[in-house]
């Protein structure tokens, strides 16, 4: 039978060795027992789509940051008339959320200030939008320049000779806290434009939903879109190298070698190798702060910080461009693709309607690449350098010992690091131990097993009793949860095995054999001609795309990141299924049909 | 010129071919699937008028005819029916028919049925919907079958209700006439009709296609629930689908007639045709409209002896005569563009929001 509604936080048990999970987070981040009445009354949906793993401590604060933000945006600065934030909480380690409306009475009053508020970005989008470019750098450089380094014996002499009178711990604790603050600042930034990118995309959607009933979403993506997104230059940049290097006749150099240090050793070699590592060089800033996940875990891995990885993809290449590949994206044919599409719909209307459509599809064009974009400079700029300094300032703590493994700082929230920092410069201060060592490692490896405990189970889809109806388009744009998904959810037992439904999100229909993959670390598994199968999909996943036949993931809308990655290869894809990377097993054959959004188990 | 062979390379005129026949050529031309066939002109037609006293003959039994006296005007229609039917056809026309016939069956590779449809001049026009005043012939075999049907073509101009018709929409009996097509018979296994427009709103980005089991007449006359699908033309996706329990079909009795025959579960309620086919369809009406500028109604069929990818055939395509008279009925909440315009499509949303907290 079908439920009705999903189960309560509150009824639901945390998995075996998990208890008392909830002291690893902030207070202010889970289901409090004194606000039960409270809580129950809200919907609540999962968003494994940004965070499908458990949160280490230190990891909510880009939950914390991201979506604060978001909700500012809407609430505090462009005063959008229907729309507060999302209230955010965190459950057995997963992260749940809730958008917060605005009350109809109180709606017309915000209207004036949204008009006046805006329409000032709207109006100044491409100056506004350049300011924002050198504000993010300007953070980034900031932030890059923080070093952490151990403490020295004696303070130098030169504090003593020029009366500084300070010693290097004040600059250690500054710096930690302006590092979190620097983030912070990043993240205010990542939603000045975000929002209201989508609200203009998402007028475009309306206006086409009501003029051509029925259309598909992709039909709206495709002719949004650009081709030339920032977020596809570092796997663009790795293919213009393959390139070169066939160019130059080095192809047997990366067939011969393997790991980035032995095949830069024997390039040196030569004169034309020189060459070639002099733009493997120039090509790293800023585009090797490209992270196979997605900017939220510490444990992301960065190219800059593993250049095996990006130096892997760059073999692949190599030998693909021997054989006489094509490497670079078919991006005259999506070009083409899209202006026919915009034409045939364009035939469709005339008049004041036509006027209406180009206005939309202008203005959406105009804003449209920042939604893109954006990603590139703060989830993975921003983000690459913040978690390369956190986990430096865990490895100097490690180095007193303070913890058993170099990155276990990431199991302290980063509120409880500034009292570290604080017991390191006592001690170091005193001349005598430290406390932190004969209180951390035990404390953290309590909550490691906590954290594994939880990771042990997958998060419930949702909370409480949904809306009768989905209709809030962000949510279904952006986190593909609609009505039917719900249901879906609901009545999970009544599926058909071997088929799923999810969003028709880059279209074209292929056979194949699927491959199960969870996390950046199996992507080498992926043979050619086969199809992924992921939870969800990074778009610094780019270089597999190229040797796939299809993509299914069981979170995502059309905006997810593995459809606008579909879109630009070509190849079909079906997100948001829920269930594909369990009910599917690697090796099986099925058959995707990302035209129509389902996805069938052959053999 | 008293046939004209759809593929012939002459041009076809409109006034001798007929509204059906006129698509039929063009379509050829134009490379569209459409099963061979030839047109019996209104040349055919005027010569059996005119060489013969048949013509003055109806004028006689017209003369003063009472419009609204329903029984005078069957008794006149039976009475000319009766005289075109027995009237012996000039030898020309019958020669010349006889000719076109030989060449459809040696093109078939032996004798197959053929259709034979009315074609009349005025049908087609898009402001005097005729459509299914004349009538339609299906799976007739042999040479004197075919004459005959060719003739009861030409007497269907004067049924009592094509006569009623013409006589309330002030449409001159003088210079009437009408030609015939004469036409391979599809081996239907699923047919239908389709319309490059939603009639439901007048959205010009869709085809809608109706189709069920068997011949598509009984789509065509409403007497079962087709299948029914909206597509998207730009994007080819199928954006609704509606599968109808398709109780009966038309189906060749094997003795040169149809029969009407119950459809077993669970046939009847499995969709009638596979999605390649579906876009097949599709496709060929989208390049009919492309075709003829405007938007257009197909009829089509999917032949049970053809191989896939060349098995939909067109059987006829002809202007949508409501819809691309008035503009679409689509609801624009969100019209102009700008920030105001983006307001309202917000404001729209309210009552849409997500949530029931009220928090």
């Amino acid at each position: 039978m079908k439920r009705k509604s999903f189960d309560s936080p509150y009824d639901l048990q945390a998995p075996a060795g998990a208890e008392g999970w909830q002291e690893l987070y902030p207070y202010n981040l889970v289901f409090r027992d004194n606000l039960r009445d409270k809580e129950d009354k809200k919907f609540w949906f999962c968003d494994s789509q940004h965070w499908p793993n458990v949160f280490k401590p230190f990891e909510t604060v880009g939950v914390e940051f991201a979506v604060r933000c978001l909700g500012a945006y809407n609430t505090r600065h462009y005063i959008i008339p229907p729309a507060n934030g999302i209230e955010f909480r965190i459950h057995n380690g997963y992260c749940y959320m809730s958008p917060v409306g605005v009350a109809p009475e109180l709606i017309p009053d915000r209207v004036p200030h949204f008009l006046q508020r805006a329409g000032h970005y709207f109006q100044n989008w491409e100056s506004l939008l350049e300011n924002w470019k050198k504000k993010v750098h300007a953070t980034i450089e900031e932030m890059d320049a923080i070093e952490f380094t151990a403490l020295p014996e004696m303070v130098d002499f030169s504090v003593v000779e020029s009366g500084a009178g300070i010693d290097p711990t004040a600059k250690m604790m500054a710096d930690y806290d302006r590092l979190i603050q620097l983030a912070y600042q990043n993240w205010e930034y990542h939603f000045e434009f975000l929002n209201l990118g989508y609200v203009a995309y998402l007028d475009f959607f309306m206006f086409c939903k009501e003029s051509f009933p029925g259309i598909p979403d992709l039909a709206i993506a495709k002719m949004v879109m650009g081709v030339d997104s920032v977020l596809f230059r570092p796997d663009d940049e790795l293919k213009t190298l393959a390139m070169l290097a066939a160019n130059l006749g080095l192809a047997d150099v990366f067939a011969k070698n393997d790991g980035a240090e032995a095949i830069i050793g024997a390039l040196n070699g030569s004169e034309k190798g020189r060459e070639w590592v002099t733009a493997w060089n120039n090509a790293q800033n800023p585009w090797f702060n490209y992270t196979s996940g997605n900017g939220f875990y510490g444990s992301d891995v960065y190219w800059r910080d593993h250049l095996d990885l990006p130096m892997g993809y760059v073999q692949d290449y190599v030998a693909r461009a021997a054989k006489g590949e094509q490497l670079h994206r078919p991006k005259d044919a999506l070009i083409v693709e899209r202006d026919r599409i915009v034409g045939e719909y364009s035939e469709f209307l005339s008049g004041e309607a036509l006027a209406t459509f180009q206005g939309k599809l202008g203005l959406a064009r105009t804003v449209y690449p920042y939604v893109e974009d954006h990603n590139f400079y703060i989830e993975h700029w921003t983000m690459g350098v913040f978690w390369r300094k956190v986990r430096q300032l865990s490895r100097v703590l490690h180095g007193y010992g303070f913890w058993n493994q170099p990155d276990d700082m990431l199991y302290l929230t980063r509120d409880e690091v500034r009292p570290v920092l604080f017991d390191l410069a006592t001690g170091w201060g005193v001349g005598a131990d430290c406390i932190a060592p004969s209180y951390w490692p035990e404390e953290i490896e309590r909550r490691r097993k906590i954290v594994d405990a939880l990771s042990t189970a997958r998060p419930e889809p949702a909370f409480n009793e949904p809306p009768a109806e989905i209709n809030e388009p962000f949510t279904i744009m952006l986190w593909g949860i609609t009505t039917e998904q719900v249901a879906q959810w609901l009545g999970g037992d009544e599926e058909d095995p071997n088929s799923l439904k999810g969003m028709a999100a880059s279209p074209g229909v292929v056979e194949g054999k699927a491959r199960i993959i969870t996390g950046p670390e199996q992507l080498d598994q992926l043979q050619p001609g086969e199809i992924l199968v992921a939870p969800v999909t990074a778009p610094s996943w780019g270089p597999v795309f190229g040797k796939i036949k299809a993509t299914v993931t069981d979170i995502g809308g059309m905006m997810s990141h593995a459809a606008i990655v579909c879109r630009e290869y070509g190849l079909p894809a079906v997100t948001g299924t829920g269930s594909a990377s369990t009910k599917i097993k690697t090796g099986m054959t099925i058959r995707v049909d990302g035209s129509n959004g389902k996805v069938e188990i052959i053999g | 010129m008293y046939t004209f062979p759809f593929d012939s390379d002459a041009t076809p005129e409109h006034d001798k071919l007929g509204g059906k026949c006129t698509s039929l050529a063009i379509m050829t031309k134009a490379g569209a699937p459409v099963p061979p066939g030839f047109a019996v002109t209104t040349d055919a037609f005027d010569a059996v008028m005119r060489q013969t006293d048949l013509h003055d003959q109806i004028a006689r039994l017209m003369e003063g005819l009472n419009h609204e006296d329903v029984a005078a005007v069957d008794q006149v229609s039976a009475q000319i029916r009766e005289l075109i039917l027995n009237q012996p056809v000039p030898a020309e026309v019958h020669d010349e028919t006889h000719q076109a016939y030989e060449n459809l069956m040696a093109l078939c590779g032996g004798e197959v049925p053929v259709a034979v449809r009315s074609s009349a001049t005025a049908e087609d026009l898009p402001d005097a919907s005729f459509a299914g005043q004349q009538d339609t012939y299906l799976w007739i075999v042999g040479r004197s079958n075919v004459m005959h049907k060719i003739r009861e073509c030409w007497a269907s101009l004067y049924t009592s209700r094509a006569m009623t018709y013409r006589h309330a929409n002030n449409i001159p009996e003088e210079g009437l006439s009408m030609a015939v097509a004469v036409q391979k018979m599809v081996n239907a296994r699923t047919s239908g009709v389709a319309m490059t427009i939603d009639p439901s709103n007048g959205d010009r980005s869709k085809i809608v296609v109706d189709a069920s089991w068997g011949l598509g007449e009984m789509v065509v006359s409403g007497e079962v629930t087709p299948d029914n699908f909206v597509i998207d033309k730009v994007m080819m996706h199928t954006v609704k689908r509606m599968i109808s329990d398709k109780h009966e079909e038309l189906i060749p009795d094997g003795k040169g007639g149809v029969s009407r025959h119950e459809v077993e579960e669970p046939r009847r309620s499995t969709q009638c045709l596979n999605d390649e086919e579906l876009m097949d369809v599709a496709r060929l009406a989208r390049s009919a409209e492309k075709h003829y500028g405007s938007v257009q109604d197909i009829e089509w069929a999917i032949d049970a002896d053809l191989p896939a990818g060349k098995n939909v055939l067109l059987l006829q395509s002809r202007p949508e005569t409501v819809w691309s008279q008035k503009p679409a009925e689509v609801k624009i909440t969100s019209a102009g563009s700008g920030i105001e315009a983006i307001t309202n499509s917000l404001m729209a949303q309210m009552a849409n929001r997500f949530g029931t907290s009220g928090n």
